[in-house]
């Protein structure tokens, strides 16, 4: 099953996708439009509610460097513990948000990642065990700046922890849907051009690993989530571009870069 | 109940009323600290002095009250004890001017900054600062109204009831109204969320057994005994 929590006429509703016929103003052979249905009902156009983050998003665990390509594409050697970073509530949107970047930087990336939505409470649980504690996916979009990097706790807040640079969604999709999350296409588009691609298959550590690992020290509860990481093909985007980010079974991410001014800088 | 849900318990008499549950902490924000690393500091990997804030979080799950044992790993001799005030957010700071800073603090509250000793600050260590219970925070909110100067209140340590450490929010390199201004630069805080300022350097270390005790004026104390994990 796939769910989004939605704003639609001045309540949170969750969300299942639907269909609108085409609008009457349109050609006659133009396909059905995109849209959500209401818990109550209702059936909306996409671009006519707010999306949220499309679950409650606990602790937010996030892993760098965990493909083998992207790690290279940065000149990193090998490692022998993954490397995590938390963030918090303050930096996640939803689908069709605008991430700010900054005048005067000159590197800001987007990583597309699988993201793991933990279901059951997960403390010093094995690998043979961890995916019973897994309760689904989505697609995340973790923007970095690059330009604020410093070799303390590296990457740090400044650079992985801004307001709108974690993007989750569209859909919350149940694990029982999800074949094998080892082996999931990945995408990025930048305004249509199709800029970064993996397989989650190339992890350097799979969800069972990371499950097991981060459990062995901090008990993890429902609605945590672990972004995986992301592979090679990290460009610099500019304001007004818009970032696709998707997922074999789980969606399309939109977001759009914006400039200062959008927010009042 | 959640791991580190507890914290909600913690009283607070005064709008927000209750924690947000999301903790975050400066690193090397106190010259003390910065000042123990030395030249390493200007040496790989870090190659020089952090220049913005180094900000780390304390999960949910690291989230304790006052009395709450803290459990040390096997293999781990002792842990380190970063002793901070932590401001309170009261109301949604999002680029607040250093002036008017203090004016977006509900209050104040001892956080203590549990870590497996780790003497490498390159990368995040969340194996070393995000176990289950490494944050007791209480043993409540102090308005910020109660307290006249944030920035000369002074911090005690004691372990087993003998004073390990004394210092003072005077010698933090940013003080509370500075740091809260760089930080919500960046990332907007809201109502419930804290904010912990940094520790003194070296921090006091503690032993299975011990019982670690931090004072800081106005604040009360924070007591917590430490304690073998249990295989």
């Amino acid at each position: 099953m796939m769910r989004a929590r939605v704003a639609y006429a001045g309540a949170i509703h969750d969300a299942s996708p639907a269909t609108l016929p085409a609008p009457m103003s349109s050609a006659p052979a133009s396909p059905a439009q995109e849209a959500v249905r209401l818990a109550d009902g209702r059936v909306v156009a996409a671009e006519d509610v707010v999306w949220l983050p499309p679950f409650e998003v606990g602790t937010v665990v996030a892993l760098g460097l965990n493909y083998a390509d992207h790690a290279k594409e940065l000149a990193i050697k090998h490692q022998e513990e993954p490397l995590v970073f938390l963030k918090g509530p303050g930096t996640l949107l939803g689908h069709r948000g605008m991430t700010r970047r900054p005048a005067g930087v000159k590197f800001m990336h987007y990583e597309c990642e699988l993201a793991v939505i933990i279901g059951r409470p997960a403390k010093q649980v094995a690998r043979s065990q961890a995916m019973q504690h897994v309760a689904g996916y989505c697609v995340a979009n973790d923007y970095a700046i690059r330009d604020y990097l410093e070799n303390w706790y590296r990457p740090n807040l400044r650079v992985k922890n801004r307001d709108g640079g974690t993007v989750l969604g569209p859909w919350f999709v149940d694990a029982a849907d999800v074949e094998d999350p080892a082996a999931l296409n990945l995408r990025t588009f930048v305004n249509g051009k199709l800029c970064q691609q993996g397989n989650t298959r190339d992890l350097i550590f799979d969800i069972p690993f990371l499950v097991e690992y981060l459990s062995s020290f901090m008990t993890l509860s429902p609605g945590d989530v672990i972004l995986t990481g992301t592979p090679e093909g990290v460009v610099n985007v500019m304001a007004g571009d818009v970032v696709t980010c998707e997922i074999d079974g789980l969606g399309r991410l939109v977001n759009t870069i914006a400039a200062d001014d959008e927010f009042g800088r | 109940m959640l791991a580190g849900a507890g914290f909600l318990s913690i009283p607070f008499d005064i709008p927000p009323y209750r924690l947000s549950g999301a903790v975050y902490g400066a690193l090397l924000n106190h010259r003390s600290a910065l000042a123990a690393l030395g030249e390493a500091a200007n040496r790989p990997p870090y190659n020089a002095p952090p220049k913005a804030p180094v900000l780390y979080i304390k999960p949910r799950n690291t989230l304790a009250l006052p009395g709450d044992i803290v459990r040390i790993p096997a293999g781990t001799p002792e842990l380190e004890v970063g002793a901070c005030v932590g401001v309170v957010i009261g109301r949604t700071a999002c680029r607040v001017a250093e002036s008017r800073a203090l004016d977006y603090a509900a209050g104040y509250l001892i956080v203590a900054d549990v870590s497996v000793p780790h003497a490498n600050y390159h990368r995040p260590s969340i194996r070393f600062k995000a176990r289950d219970g490494y944050c007791p925070l209480g043993p409540k909110v102090t308005a910020r109204a109660a307290v006249a100067n944030p920035d000369a209140l002074t911090i005690r340590i004691f372990v087993d009831d003998l004073l390990v450490q004394s210092a003072s929010t005077a010698d933090l390199i940013r003080p509370a109204a500075r740091l809260l201004a760089e930080v919500t630069e960046f990332m907007t805080l809201v109502p419930g969320d804290v904010l912990a300022l940094g520790a003194a350097g070296p921090a006091p270390r503690v032993r299975a057994g011990q019982m670690a005790r931090i004072e800081i004026d106005g604040l009360g104390s924070l007591s917590n005994r430490f304690m073998d994990a249990v295989p």
